[in-house]
């Protein structure tokens, strides 16, 4: 039996597998944006792509987001498989318009006659220095547009997987992409990337007894840390990974807080009108018995994204996830 | 040797002196509307053209006329009426080839009809029990597009994707003067001139974006200049003159088909009736207005041709109307039966297969729908 060695790559350098991979097996995939092609991206995502597979397919466009996805909707009426790069979270609102009333809604708009196969990928989310207009979370828009797939990758494999199955999808799909682990590293074969799952699979990264907290993209990782930090207190805390938010998996999460029977929803995303409030009625509505305490939620605060400098008291962090779960109603128990 | 003797030394190499990347002269419009009929080039149009063009007229003013009816009569939930530039909507459609792709807005029922859509396919938005009421590739009509010049880009990408596939396809946009101010339009022509898309875009200029007029829109000496900033070409022309725009818009083609890139097509014409049946045109503009522009009517201009040259006489003018009327009892037929609505549609085509979520809430509705009959029973 051969052991395959694991190398440690990037969250980066799987995107731009599944990019090429993609490209390379389905010579329908167009891949389009602002500086995309030479350059290789602000991120370095689409970096020699466009040399491997040439400017036709991999295409620096002008700079206007609107006519970017305008485009793209064409590209794909005619058959195309068009993978979009926004060049930053708050740079494609521009683009929300052709986004709303042209992409999500085409395939229903055509009784299903014109399908728009478009991946959208989406640099979002804070914690990397950034100044403003760079750091926003601005999934909350798209999962409250109907007829858009939302996906967010937490780790290196599932960045791999995921924006394949994004890529292969008939539907569109807004694919968030959370920046500040575009270089966190994990030991992952490029030679043999994962199975593609399908879209719509949450999936447990730490199983616990004591409580669960629901995650996604850049928050999983402090979730992570926060349940190692939380064995000191005495909880053992499970953590959900979501990894999609439109569709929702409503039975991996509702499984896991029957088990708990406590549930901490966390993201960057601002908690009024965010995801939290969506998944803590979801979980309310499926899980009432088996609650020892209301759904909590920590959340960025309600406030236009923070200079970099003050960024940090924004982020959730271990210590503010730490502080919901002791507020999960515990004295029933002791 | 000292600091200013190093400074003479370092002669830097100048960087390359700014030179006009192309001379924008032949891209300029004429300066008055191009037109064909009432002047000596007419005399060069094809007779065979020229009947078509009329035939099609014919029956586009009455289609018009009878989805206005319908609205009265409830059959429609809203109608833009094309009254008046019905030439630019039967030759935008006219000049394609079957292979190319029609992008039309909402007030263009018309150009979608003319190019081959039953009309009850093509009114299904407006009689509201769909929102596109047909396949888009059967005809290569994309769907009647709402929010304005938003298709505009549509049809650069298509037309792009088309080239970079080898095919020999063309796209022709509509948009109306009140578009030319959204950004989409800026982009979509940006986009087109950098990848000379084969795309041709027609501006229907018919004097208001609802209540508002061209002055209060744009201070471009005329809409066809704008395509100088993008470098493309600009044409003038009269929309009221079916020959002229059929041209115009075959010259058009023919140069994005060539490869010569994207071409911007103002066309003057006047829209006769209000921005919908749920208007009121009187409230900002004078009835005298309206009738100078009934006095230049498209359908007139070219009866007065066809006459004078003798390819038309009271038989082949009732023959026409008589077409026309045809087609106009078989939509009122038609339009006058309920449409067959399906609830269950709402959910089917959201996704290529539907969410948990929306098969939940689908359930919802059927149990919803079963109790309903069981109340009536």
């Amino acid at each position: 039996m051969t052991t395959v060695a694991l190398k440690p790559a990037t969250m980066a350098q799987a995107l731009t597998r599944a990019l090429r991979d993609a490209m390379a097996a389905d010579l329908t995939v167009h891949v389009m944006g602002e500086d995309v092609g030479t350059l290789g991206g602000v991120f370095r995502v689409t970096d020699g792509l466009a040399k491997e597979f040439g400017e036709d397919r991999v295409t620096d466009t002008p700079l206007a987001e609107a006519g970017i996805l305008g485009t793209a909707v064409g590209m794909a009426m005619y058959g195309l498989r068009p993978v979009v790069e926004m060049q930053f979270d708050a740079f494609a609102y521009p683009a929300f318009e052709q986004l709303i009333s042209h992409v999500a809604r085409m395939r229903n708009r055509t009784r299903g006659t014109m399908p728009l196969p478009i991946t959208v990928r989406v640099p979002y989310g804070g914690g990397i220095g950034g100044v403003e207009h760079h750091s926003d979370s601005s999934e909350a828009y798209y999962m409250a547009t109907p007829g858009l797939h939302v996906v967010t990758p937490a780790t290196v494999a599932d960045a791999y997987g995921l924006l394949r199955a994004a890529i292969a999808s008939d539907d569109p799909v807004v694919f968030l992409e959370p920046k500040r682990l575009y270089w966190s590293k994990d030991s992952w074969n490029p030679e043999e990337p994962h199975t593609v799952e399908p879209i719509g699979r949450a999936v447990v990264r730490r199983t616990g007894r004591s409580a669960t907290l629901l995650t996604y993209g850049p928050s999983v990782p402090v979730c992570l840390e926060a349940a190692e930090a939380a064995t000191a207190e005495g909880w053992d805390l499970e953590v959900v990974d979501l990894r999609s938010l439109v569709p929702f998996d409503d039975e991996t999460v509702a499984a896991s807080v029957r088990r708990t029977g406590r549930a901490v929803v966390v993201h960057e995303s601002g908690g009024y009108g965010g995801p939290g409030g969506e998944i803590a009625a979801r979980v309310t509505e499926r899980c009432f018995h088996h609650l020892e305490a209301p759904v909590l939620r920590v959340a960025g605060f309600d406030i236009p994204y923070p200079p970099p400098m003050l960024e940090r008291h924004h982020l959730p962090g271990v210590d503010r996830i730490l502080d919901a779960v002791g507020r999960l109603q515990w004295e029933a128990e002791s | 040797m000292t600091v200013m003797e190093q400074r003479g030394a370092y002669r830097p190499t100048p960087p390359p002196a700014w030179q006009p990347r192309m001379d924008p002269t032949p891209l300029l419009p004429d300066a008055r509307p191009y037109r064909v009929l009432g002047t000596d080039a007419a005399a060069d149009a094809d007779p065979a053209l020229l009947r078509r063009l009329y035939a099609e007229l014919v029956r586009g003013r009455r289609y018009n006329a009878q989805a206005t009816a319908l609205t009265k009569q409830g059959r429609l939930a809203v109608y833009p009426s094309s009254t008046g530039q019905e030439a630019c909507e039967v030759a935008a459609a006219l000049v394609l080839e079957e292979r190319d792709w029609l992008f039309p807005s909402y007030r263009d029922t018309l150009a979608a009809v003319a190019r081959g859509l039953d009309p009850v396919q093509a009114l299904t938005l407006l009689r509201g029990d769909w929102h596109t009421g047909y396949d888009p590739h059967e005809h290569r009509v994309a769907p009647l597009c709402t929010p304005l010049a938003t298709q505009l880009p549509h049809a650069v990408g298509l037309a792009h994707a088309a080239r970079l596939k080898g095919d020999d396809v063309v796209a022709l946009a509509l948009v109306g003067d009140g578009g030319t101010s959204e950004g989409d339009f800026h982009e979509a022509l940006n986009f087109a001139a950098v990848w000379r898309a084969p795309v041709v875009f027609l501006v229907q200029n018919n004097g208001f974006a609802i209540s508002v007029p061209l002055e209060k829109q744009t201070a471009a000496p005329s809409l066809a200049h704008k395509a100088v900033g993008y470098g493309m070409p600009g044409r003038l022309v009269d929309g009221n003159d079916a020959v002229a725009v059929h041209q115009v818009l075959g010259e058009a083609v023919a140069h994005a088909r060539a490869g010569g890139g994207p071409t911007l097509v103002e066309a003057v014409t006047y829209r006769i009736d209000a921005h919908t049946n749920a208007d009121d045109a009187t409230r900002y503009r004078a009835a005298d207005e309206v009738e100078t522009w009934r006095a230049h009517d498209p359908i007139a201009l070219l009866e007065q041709e066809l006459t004078e040259r003798g390819l038309l006489d009271e038989a082949g003018i009732q023959a026409a109307r008589d077409a026309a009327e045809t087609m106009a009892a078989d939509l009122r037929e038609r339009m006058n039966q309920d449409p067959a609505l399906d609830p269950m549609d709402l959910f089917a085509h959201v996704f290529a297969e539907p969410t948990p979520q929306l098969r939940e809430q689908e359930a919802q509705l059927r149990a919803e729908l079963a109790a309903e009959q069981e109340g009536a029973h």
